[in-house]
Formats: structure tokens, sequence, C-alpha cells
């Protein structure tokens, strides 16, 4: 039965194939003008232009301003020691002086100075002492230029400023963060390139009793990809 | 199956890899074409290509392209100037950038705001779609950062603009969602709650540069609490976007 019915419906589609390929009536009086015998008073044409018509589309040519990696590097959280972070970056090229850049990144904060001395219990739990940010913000490239590697090769270098606002989610809160820093892109291949950033991300915190601003600086090394 | 899946991923690859190799003929039309070491106009020229002669473009930044030309000397040529290059069928390159023209036609656009609302920071995500040139519909999922409370916000809404022809447009919105609040855990002890609300507002975008804009908003919300009374709120933010 089921053959049957698959049978039918391949002749069906053969058929349809068939008629969709024959030439209608109606396609013929468009280029019959074209070979019909001039009218009185009119030139006829002695030569046919033979121009061959040469319509190429432009071939899309490959934009790179997309630029993703990760990085790795050390965070200073204020009053719980210096850590490794490690995190990733994504930016998106404006123009050659501006890019979009929003980042990710994690790191676990050591014990707080008064935790140390007193040798009582922790102000935080392991889970609490998790310090993940993230940031989104732009970024100017203010000193472009090329460094240089011995006497032969030159590399693509840019010097940048960056400025963002994001969250940080530290002691069992998240909070509101703007995160300024400044880097060095040098692009090892056209499409690779290697960051050095030095950031400082700054919050209100209230864990040991009073209010205060904190700075958390950072000090990261990047490889990211252009595509 | 995974099997196949590696198949044609390499396919794939293989075809973006001949694809680069490749790039776009183009030939010279304007008296010179300067070939820079850098995607940027402080880098040095070090070659210049005659009129006449052909390139191959091989990839493009912001608004620098890196050709190659016969001899395989490479280099990065501005924009301006490939714009005069022609490609084979005798036409100049089209670059299809998206100008000042195709702001307030467009129909999709994604930003980021940062703002206060109510006495918190609030930052915002969203993405909009145009149905036409004056109205488009809005999602927007943001976090309020408190010095008693944390929260999330997801809104839907409609956006009116009136003059969509104009560079700096005034804009009206509308829209309704949910709100949920987290008390910090220092305070007495209050319980999440989730309620819903509605919002009114408006605010101006305005066009910056290639698909970038700057956009700034003022909304009212009005929270419709299980209590006694609803809650109002006020809520203001500045941001970019960019559109496609």
């Amino acid at each position: 039965m089921e053959n049957r019915i698959r049978l039918l419906l391949l002749s069906a589609v053969v058929v349809m194939a068939g008629c969709s390929s024959l030439p209608w009536r109606d396609d013929q009086p468009e280029d019959a003008p074209a070979t019909a015998a001039p009218a009185e008073g009119e030139t006829p044409v002695v030569i046919e232009p033979q121009v061959e018509r040469r319509d190429i589309r432009p071939a899309k040519i490959d934009t790179e301003n997309w630029e993703a990696g990760a990085y790795i590097g050390s965070l200073s959280v204020e009053d719980f020691e210096v850590n490794v972070v490690y995190g990733g970056r994504i930016a998106y090229h404006i123009s050659e002086d501006f890019f979009a850049e929003a980042i990710v990144g994690t790191s676990d904060a050591g014990l707080s100075s008064f935790e140390r001395l007193s040798g009582g219990a922790p102000l935080l739990t392991d889970s609490e002492r998790q310090f993940t940010y993230y940031s989104l913000g732009f970024g100017w490239n203010a000193l472009p230029g090329e460094v240089f590697l011995g006497g032969k090769r030159a590399l693509n270098s840019a010097v940048y400023l960056t400025l963002g606002a994001g969250s940080t989610r530290f002691a069992g809160d998240d909070r509101f963060t703007l995160t300024g820093g400044a880097g060095v892109r040098v692009l090892v291949k056209d499409w690779l390139a290697v960051h050095l950033d030095m950031r400082d991300h700054v919050m209100e915190i209230d864990v040991l009793g009073s209010k205060k601003t904190s700075h958390n600086y950072e000090a990261t090394l990047s490889l990211t990809a252009f595509f | 199956m995974a099997r196949l899946i590696a198949c044609a991923l390499l396919l794939c690859l293989a075809g973006v890899a001949t694809a680069r190799a490749e790039g776009l003929e183009v030939i010279v039309a304007d008296p010179y074409l300067e070939l820079r070491t850098g995607p940027g106009r402080g880098f040095p020229i070090v070659h210049v290509v005659e009129r006449g002669a052909n390139v191959r473009v091989l990839k493009r930044r912001t608004d620098w392209f890196h050709v190659q030309d016969a001899d395989g000397r490479e280099g990065w040529v501005h924009r301006s100037q490939m714009a005069e290059t022609l490609v084979p069928a005798g036409t100049r390159l089209e670059i299809d950038d998206p100008a000042r023209d195709d702001f307030g036609a467009h129909r999709r656009e994604v930003g980021l705001l940062v703002g206060d609302f109510d006495g918190s920071n609030v930052i915002t995500a969203y993405g909009a779609y145009a149905f036409n040139g004056h109205l488009s519909g809005e999602l927007a999922v943001s976090q309020l950062l408190g010095n008693f409370s944390d929260g999330l916000m997801a809104t839907l809404g409609v956006t009116h603009v009136p003059r969509p022809e104009w560079r700096i447009q005034p804009f009206f919105s509308i829209g309704t969602g949910f709100i949920n609040v987290e008390p910090k855990g220092t305070l007495v002890q209050t319980p999440e709650r989730t309620d819903q609300l509605a919002y009114v507002g408006g605010g101006v975008r305005a066009y910056l540069a290639r698909r970038f804009i700057i956009r700034a908003e003022y909304k009212e919300y009005v929270v419709f609490t299980d209590r006694d009374e609803n809650e109002e709120a006020i809520e203001w933010k500045i941001g970019f976007a960019f559109f496609f």
C-alpha cells in the first residue's frame, strides 16, 4: 500500500517537473519583436551586436569587526587578598577609533586581614567569596601605532582606554560596578591579538561594617581573535 | 550522526578557507591606491598601486580594506579610495554600509542602557523590532541594583516614533511586564516578591555613526502589588544601541 502511494507521489512530481520545463505560450511574444521584420521606414539591422553581459555580483568581502577571546590575570579584591582571575571578552569595532566591549570574569577572593588575625569564624562562606563580574562599555584607541620586534618585524598595536558599567556578585550580593581601564593590544597576526589590560572595578560595599567605595584592581593578559 | 556533522563542519570550514584565499579582484580607478601598514590613518604608506592595476581584497576591518597587489605586496586601504575601484564588470565597487539614510528605516535595534530606577542603579539590555517606520515592539530585561534590594525586570512594550526621518528622533512608549524584587540579606527578612507592572514613557534616540545610535529615555512605572496600594516608580536611562 505504502509503495503504491509512494509511486503515485513520485509520478506526480515527475509530471509536474515535466510541465514546468515546457514553454508556455505566454512566454513567446516577449522575444517576438526582435526577430520580426523591420517596419517600413526603419533601417534594417545589419549586424546584431553580440555583447556578452557580464552580470557579476561582487563577492562578499570578509569583514572582521568582531573580536573575542579569553584572559587570565590577577585581581586584588579590596581587603580580600590578590587572586587569580579568568574571564572572557567580546568586542565590536565600530570605527578605527572606537569599540564596544563586554567582559565577564570570575575569581575566588581570599581571607581578609581581620579573619586572618582574629582566627575567628570566617566572614563569608565559600560561595560568597566568589567574585564574579560583568561589564559592558566602550573603548577608545587613544594611541594606535606599531611595536618593533628586533630589526625586521613590526606589529600593529594600540593603547586604549575603556569605561563600562555592570554588576559584581560578591559577599552574597549583586553590586552596581563601574569599570575603568587601560590596555595595550598587539596584533601578532592580522586576526590574532595579545592584550595586556589594567582595570579598576569600583563599587559600594558594606561587608566590613561601614559602607565604603571599594577599588578592585585587575591586571590581565588576554588572547583574542578577530572574526 | 556525529561523524556526519563533523564532516559537514569540515566541509564548511574548507569552504570558508577557500573563500578567504580567493578574495575579490578589483581594478584601481583612482590615479593611485595607497597601501598602509595598518588599518588606521596614522600608519605609514609603504606601497602605491597605479591606476589600471588589479588588487585582491582580502578582508575588511572597520573602514579599512586589506588588499594584495599582483606582486604579492599587502597593505590597508581606506574606504574612500576603495569606493573608487572597479569590479571586473566595469562598475564601481559597491560598499554596502549603513548610513544616516538607513536610520529610521531600520527593522531591528539592540541596545544597552544604564540609569536610575527609583533610587536604584539599573542596567537594561533591549531588543526592538519595527513593524513600520513609526511603530516598533520592544523587549527589555533589566537588572536593578539598590541599597536595600536587588531586582530583575522584564517588559514588553510598543514604541512610537512620530518623525522617523529626523536625525534626533523623539519617541513615546507604553508597555507591561514583571518585576522580581529581592531584599538584601543584611536587612530584616522580607520575602522576595514578583509583581506585574505597567509603564508609560518617552525619550530620544539620535544617530551617531555607522550603525550606532545614542538613546535616552524616561519612564513612569506602576507596580500592581497585592497590598492595599500600588507602587509608583520613576526611571531614567541613557545608553547606546545599534541597528541592523
